[in-house]
């Protein structure tokens, strides 16, 4: 089984976002930048499947510009086999980026593709079921849990008020939720070996797609700052706030 | 070869990760066991941290200087004993081998200190032995193609879990440095007895105790080099390194301290404000925050000067001393700016003020790095 693991390179989790000055976008210069920590938990899973002998490759690929080569040798380091690096230095919404994974799904023979359930920079949370759509196969997202048994996959996912079992057959989608696994860190040796896994660059105007963008970003704003509550005396000052000021009653 | 950029820039970020998932939330489960997990140093073995300064064709990652302190920066962060576990087999255990050790002994330990299969531990104090080294009285007795070790080590780190001690002992009575050689003793001969783990001020976690030999029998392959009296020379020749590794973890635990700091006074009220914005409260913010500064530039300078390959004597003692004095400063600040909060051990800092007072004896005392430095800069302008 072949399988293809779609990564992002986002701002750290750890890094305090901030709006740029002109409110057009969230600042990324000069911030440390990492792999979106659900693709780390899609890395993970394939690799797992790899390790139990399930699946033979996995190829890793990233939509972006030179950086996201280190994010791709992050995954290496984890385990991924081998890479695309689709070279772009603009921003990519989710139907472009599922269209291009569709282009290297039938490209390479793509049997499963393990994506995470959202990016945390813009929190789509589509590209896996576009991809789905657009491919016209089974998609199991936000799992936590994954069984696969020749060519049936359990996936177990969280639902509001549960758990949910659905049974699909490869070839087949796979989003990730937090719960699926606990990723491995990127070890120097693993680093060090992964010096050799080859990264295949294309330039994303070479690809024959439409890669144009649908949607744009109006304004990027600050969540409004909290104001602080306030005591009241009695039940008297609580009514006449309510009437006077907040003006609810 | 030294580790390209962006392969180093995706480790380091692991041992950011490491540091603040694995190791910082179990500090408190240390002091309380005064023990390592075991999970702990597996991962730390499988990350590859015990193999940092060892060659590539050991199996080890052969960082640059650079790296190696970039790396010790953020290690240092944590409690010191986790990065304990593994200093010796970064430091002086394996250096020794590299720099003066036969083909033979380096096939033999060093790819074994590279994974961590075994660990290592270094045994030069003793009772009556410490800044004052070469005055060592554990001795080695050649009888036949065999040396016999008779002496008592003192403080040793590590000792109860090494596999095998660097241990410098006497092949000639008088008092020079070629008069003491180096031995790597497997810690399973006959001869050897470790002592209790001793009680210390802080630090737990990280076990030091009593080594003693008696009549310990250890073949001639033991005699690092094949050669008597190059021991001593060669363990000073490392400690430049290792001085400016442990300088690091000083900044590394002074950064750790300053954000503690930092996190209490941003939220701490008094007089109906925070207290970080009282400008006696600022006074101190500002000045660790300057040392660390300054001892990280010192740092790096002198890495890059040994990446070099120039001598960085004079440097590596002055990062020493400038960095554990620091440390020892933003440590104590670090308890003041949490006012009673710090005297207590519900707070961080109360722990990592004693732990920090260590940086300041070992890997030779603040006035044996001061003595060096006045030694070194005189010798200097005579020369000029």
């Amino acid at each position: 089984m072949k399988i293809l693991v779609p990564v992002k390179r986002v701002i750290d989790y750890n890094v305090k976002i901030r709006v740029n000055a002109e409110g057009s976008a969230v600042e990324t210069n000069n911030v440390k930048m990492s792999m979106n920590p659900f693709d780390e938990i899609a890395v993970e899973e394939a690799v797992r499947l790899k390790e139990a002998g399930i699946a033979e490759e996995i190829i890793i690929v990233s939509i972006g510009d030179k950086g996201a080569q280190e994010t791709i040798r992050t995954a290496f380091a984890m385990g991924g086999d081998r890479g695309v690096h689709i070279l772009t230095d603009k921003n990519t919404e989710p139907l472009v980026v599922a269209k291009i994974l569709k282009e290297i799904v039938v490209k390479e023979n793509v049997d499963l593709v393990i994506l995470g359930k959202q990016a945390i920079d813009d929190d789509s949370n589509q590209t896996g079921q576009m991809l789905a759509a657009i491919l016209d196969w089974p998609q199991g997202t936000f799992a936590s849990k994954l069984d696969i048994d020749g060519k049936k996959i359990k996936v177990v996912r969280e639902i509001d008020g549960g758990l949910e079992t659905l049974e699909m057959t490869i070839p087949a989608i796979i989003t990730t939720d937090l719960r699926l696994n606990e990723p491995r860190y990127a070890s120097l040796p693993n680093i060090m070996k992964a010096k050799r896994k080859e990264i295949s660059e294309v330039n994303i105007d070479d690809l024959k797609i439409d890669t144009k963008n649908r949607l744009e970003v109006l304004k990027v704003s600050e969540p409004a700052i909290r104001e602080g509550g306030r005591k009241v005396e009695d039940v008297d000052e609580l009514i006449k706030m309510l009437k006077n000021e907040a003006g609810v009653i | 070869m030294a580790l390209d950029n962006q392969d180093f820039v995706i480790f380091l970020s692991t041992i950011e990760k490491f540091v603040k998932e694995k190791l910082i939330p179990r500090e408190e489960e240390v002091v309380k066991t005064n023990k390592i997990p075991e999970s702990i140093i597996s991962e730390m073995k499988n990350l590859g941290i015990f193999g940092l300064s060892i060659p590539t064709e050991y199996g080890g990652s052969n960082l640059s200087m650079l790296q190696e302190v970039k790396i010790a920066f953020e290690l240092g962060k944590a409690a010191p004993a986790f990065r304990s576990i593994a200093g010796t087999n970064i430091g002086i255990g394996s250096q020794t081998i590299v720099m003066s050790g036969t083909e033979k002994q380096k096939e033999k330990y060093l790819p074994k200190f590279a994974t961590g299969e075994i660990i290592g531990s270094f045994a030069l104090t003793e009772p009556d032995a410490g800044s004052d080294a070469m005055s060592i009285q554990t001795k080695a007795e050649k009888i036949g193609n065999k040396y016999i070790i008779n002496g008592t080590k003192r403080y040793i780190t590590n000792a109860p879990m090494a596999d095998v001690f660097s241990v410098m002992a006497r092949t000639k009575p008088e008092k020079s440095s070629s008069s003491i050689s180096c031995f790597l003793v497997d810690a399973s001969l006959n001869g050897i007895t470790i002592g209790e783990p001793d009680s210390k001020m802080g630090q737990r976690g990280a076990i030091t105790s009593d080594v003693i030999f008696e009549n310990c029998e250890v073949s001639e392959e033991a005699l690092l080099g094949n050669k008597e009296g190059i021991g001593f020379k060669t363990a000073m020749k490392v400690l430049d390194r290792g001085r400016l590794h442990i300088s690091a973890i000083c900044v590394g635990l002074a950064e750790r301290l300053l954000q503690e700091s930092l996190n209490y006074s941003t939220h701490r009220k008094q007089f109906g404000q925070t207290i970080s914005s009282f400008q006696l409260i600022q006074a101190m913010i500002a000045d660790s925050q300057s040392d660390i500064l300054a001892a990280k530039g010192l740092i790096l300078n002198a890495a890059l000067k040994r990446d070099k390959n120039e001598n960085i004597t004079l440097e590596s003692s002055c990062a020493k001393l400038f960095s554990s004095e620091m440390l020892g400063r933003i440590a104590d600040r670090a308890v003041q700016i949490h006012g009673g909060a710090g005297y207590m051990s519900e707070y961080p800092v109360e722990r990592l003020y004693r732990d920090a007072r260590l940086f300041r004896i070992y890997e030779g005392t603040s006035q044996i790095q001061q003595l060096i430095i006045a030694r070194e800069t005189i010798n200097n302008f005579l020369k000029s």
